[in-house]
């Protein structure tokens, strides 16, 4: 039994990251309609600036949470300068071409990412400096760090903060609108440029706290990690019903559990004739199943009203 | 106007960032040399030595300690002023990038076949290094492999293709045994990466832990660019096992001693060769202590040429990560082959490095009849304080050079 909650412990834990990441594609795509592929790569860069922050300042004495503060600013602010710009050069000048034209930019822009850190940081693994507590909490027989319980908490605040911003504030109202119809949006008064510019800086800095989630959850970073991550975090929300924020929380859970439950038990279930090599497939079937049945995935595809 | 004003900046911008990007990636890519002229017609010939690892993706800081080690033995040989067939030779060196992916690994093999190399250092992984080792062998291009453990590689009746590290048979046994009698496994679990490599060792491992009277409690997997394996650790904890063997690279295994750590396992970790590096124990922080791997060969410090090696190469490129002084053998081989044949023509030098007898940095350097390493040592170490530490070396003799290594390890 108790091997069991720890599966599903395992699962909550990777779906969160899964969600952390995914919440960027889905506001993105909400808002624009348009896949930002170079997102895996924002939280990439977001996890190798915290992680040289927290190395830069582990002897200095502070207190860890303020390491870990500062470490967050600093990774955010440089993630959201990258959004922005990114969103500059690589999406403004397509907005009006084919939709496969800022697709293939996206593309580029995160092969061109990847390539800079790895000048930046090195073809290494950086290891994350243990400042926080490795101890774990015992819940029923499973173990869980502090950390994968932030994780699983900050995922989850994201998503209520995400669902007021867009719902029930000023801004979040031209978000919605420029979502709907820029060209009228821009007739009534809202400036879509500026909600469109703030929409990327704010998925980067999701894409920085996820970033230093991730890194400081598995203590590793390298140059590569946006890739798996931000197709796996894809996947998420597209299961869940990619521009719907809680579906991507839904769908990154749900993600999450496939796999942990997936790699546990398909191998006892089928007598060892399917193995934990299969846990990805089984995670794409279940994708495929959903999409056949609910092709907007599992909550409508669209934000808020229109859903 | 204003529009296109922006537009045409954007590209211009975008254009400087691929041309970073590209300088960049041309970067370790000297010209290619065509094949040598027939000798003696002028006074300095070129010899091009192809070189292929992955230089990007997750493997890339391996790859390019390979690629290091292959630039510091070309040197090496240019600065020794080779002659053959009477003229000078000047050595070049084609490194290409496979990205640890047996599709890459082909297109390069065919490019280096193209620009008509004389000779190829690699690749790194079995996984890329067995497709590839087919085009070498039908352009009759020779093959010294310096890390790929895979007994496939060698068993395809292939006369290009060769290695300078023992192979997995020899490793797999060595830490079947190992498990169970060393660190008094009854129960071992064992992991692999699904690579041609850790698929490969896996499988060897557990014919040991049999042949040792141990057992295999469950057979699990993961790939080479997974960070989480909380699930599959979770499993092997539900089997209680004494020891865990992965069979796969140091970006997984690292994490993997750590999360096995926090899920509270207390089996011993064991794992082989890929995961036998300085990476390995940062990335597992004090999860790496008391765990342990093999490596074929010996330390480096107990290499023949070792110490000398290690400084030179430190002081150069930084730490060894873990196949530079094969790397650099294997340079070796393939030059001293060119060197008896009196030619650099393929064709002409092949016949002779099956016949090397060569006294490299990593040991002395004798192949049998299907290009496998002679006589190949396994050793292991164990993490204490931080530091892989030497415990044992079983198999081979290297560590006196002059004696001849014994026949019955070689297999």
């Amino acid at each position: 039994m108790d091997i069991f909650i720890q599966q599903i412990i395992n699962g909550l834990v990777l779906g969160s990251i899964y969600a952390l990441v995914a919440l960027g594609y889905t506001m993105v795509y909400g808002i624009m309609g348009l896949i930002n592929f170079a997102h895996g790569e924002v939280v990439m860069i977001g996890a190798m600036v915290a992680l040289s922050v927290v190395k830069a300042l582990a002897a200095s004495g502070l207190p860890v949470f303020a390491v870990i503060l500062i470490a967050l600013a600093a990774a955010a602010l440089v993630c959201m300068a990258i959004g922005f710009s990114v969103e500059r050069i690589a999406y403004r000048p397509l907005r009006r071409a084919h939709k496969l034209a800022p697709l293939i930019t996206a593309i580029g822009i995160s092969i061109i990412l990847q390539h800079t850190a790895m000048l930046v940081w090195g073809r290494n693994y950086h290891a994350f400096p243990p400042i926080l507590p490795a101890s774990a909490h015992e819940i029923f027989g499973a173990t869980i760090t502090s950390l994968q319980v932030a994780i699983v908490l900050i995922a989850g605040l994201m998503m209520a903060g995400l669902m007021v911003l867009i719902n029930h504030t000023r801004f979040g109202r031209a978000m919605r609108a420029t979502s709907e119809n820029p060209q009228i949006a821009q007739l009534m008064g809202v400036d879509i440029n500026k909600i469109i510019s703030a929409t990327f800086v704010i998925g980067s800095a999701l894409a920085a706290v996820a970033g230093l989630m991730v890194s400081a959850n598995y203590s590793i970073a390298h140059y590569y990690m946006g890739f798996m991550l931000g197709l796996k975090a894809f996947t998420a929300a597209v299961l869940g019903g990619i521009g719907n924020i809680a579906g991507a929380v839904l769908g990154g859970i749900l993600l999450g559990l496939i796999e942990a439950l997936g790699a546990g038990y398909i191998g006892d279930l089928t007598g060892g004739f399917l193995g934990s090599h299969y846990q990805d497939i089984f995670a794409f079937f279940v994708l495929i199943g959903v999409l056949i049945f609910r092709p907007s995935g599992l909550i409508g595809e669209r934000v808020s009203e229109r859903a | 106007m204003q529009h296109s004003r922006l537009s045409s900046m954007t590209l211009a911008v975008a254009a400087a960032l691929a041309m970073i990007g590209c300088g960049q990636k041309e970067e370790p890519k000297p010209e290619a040399a065509p094949v040598a002229a027939p000798e003696a017609a002028k006074p300095e010939i070129s010899v091009a030595i192809g070189h292929v690892a992955p230089l990007t993706g997750p493997q890339a800081h391996l790859g390019k300690d390979n690629e290091n080690a292959a630039r510091m033995a070309i040197d090496a040989l240019n600065g020794q002023g080779v002659e053959i067939g009477g003229s000078k030779v000047k050595f070049t060196l084609v490194a290409e990038d496979d990205q640890a992916d047996p599709k890459q690994g082909t297109i390069v093999a065919q490019k280096l076949v193209d620009a008509k190399v004389n000779g190829v250092i690699g690749h790194l992984n079995s996984g890329t290094t067995i497709p590839a080792s087919k085009i070498y062998f039908d352009a009759g291009l020779p093959q010294i492999s310096p890390s790929s453990t895979n007994p496939k590689y060698t068993q395809q009746g292939f006369a290009t293709a060769f290695r300078v590290m023992a192979n997995d048979v020899q490793q797999g046994k060595v830490l079947g045994e190992y498990a169970i009698k060393q660190l008094a496994g009854k129960t071992v679990a064992i992991v692999d990466d699904r690579t041609a490599y850790g698929q490969g060792l896996a499988d060897e491992v557990e014919k040991g832990v049999v042949a040792a009277g141990g057992k295999v409690a469950t057979r699990e997997f993961t790939n080479d660019k997974a960070t989480d394996f909380a699930a599959i650790l979770t499993k092997i904890k539900s089997k209680k096992v004494d020891v865990i063997f992965y069979g796969g690279m140091d970006a997984q295994g690292g994490p993997m001693a750590k999360q096995m750590k926090s899920l509270g396992l207390k089996a011993k970790f064991l794992t082989g060769d890929g995961a036998c590096t300085p990476e390995f124990i940062k990335l597992a922080g004090e999860a790496s202590e008391g765990q342990f791997c093999s490596l074929p060969g010996v330390p480096l410090d107990q290499m023949p040429g070792g110490k000398a090696f290690g400084d030179t190469f430190n002081a150069k490129y930084g730490q060894i990560q873990l196949y530079a002084p094969y790397v650099y053998d294997a340079v070796m081989v393939m030059a001293e082959a060119m060197k008896r044949a009196n030619s650099v023509e393929p064709a002409k030098y092949l016949p002779e490095i099956g016949k090397t007898d060569y006294q490299g940095v990593s040991a002395k350097i004798q192949f049998d009849d299907k290009g496998d390493l002679k006589g190949g040592a396994i050793s292991l170490y164990q993490v204490k304080d931080g530091k892989w530490e030497y415990r044992e070396t079983i198999g081979g003799a290297p560590a006196a050079p002059a004696e001849e290594p014994k026949k019955d390890e070689a297999k």
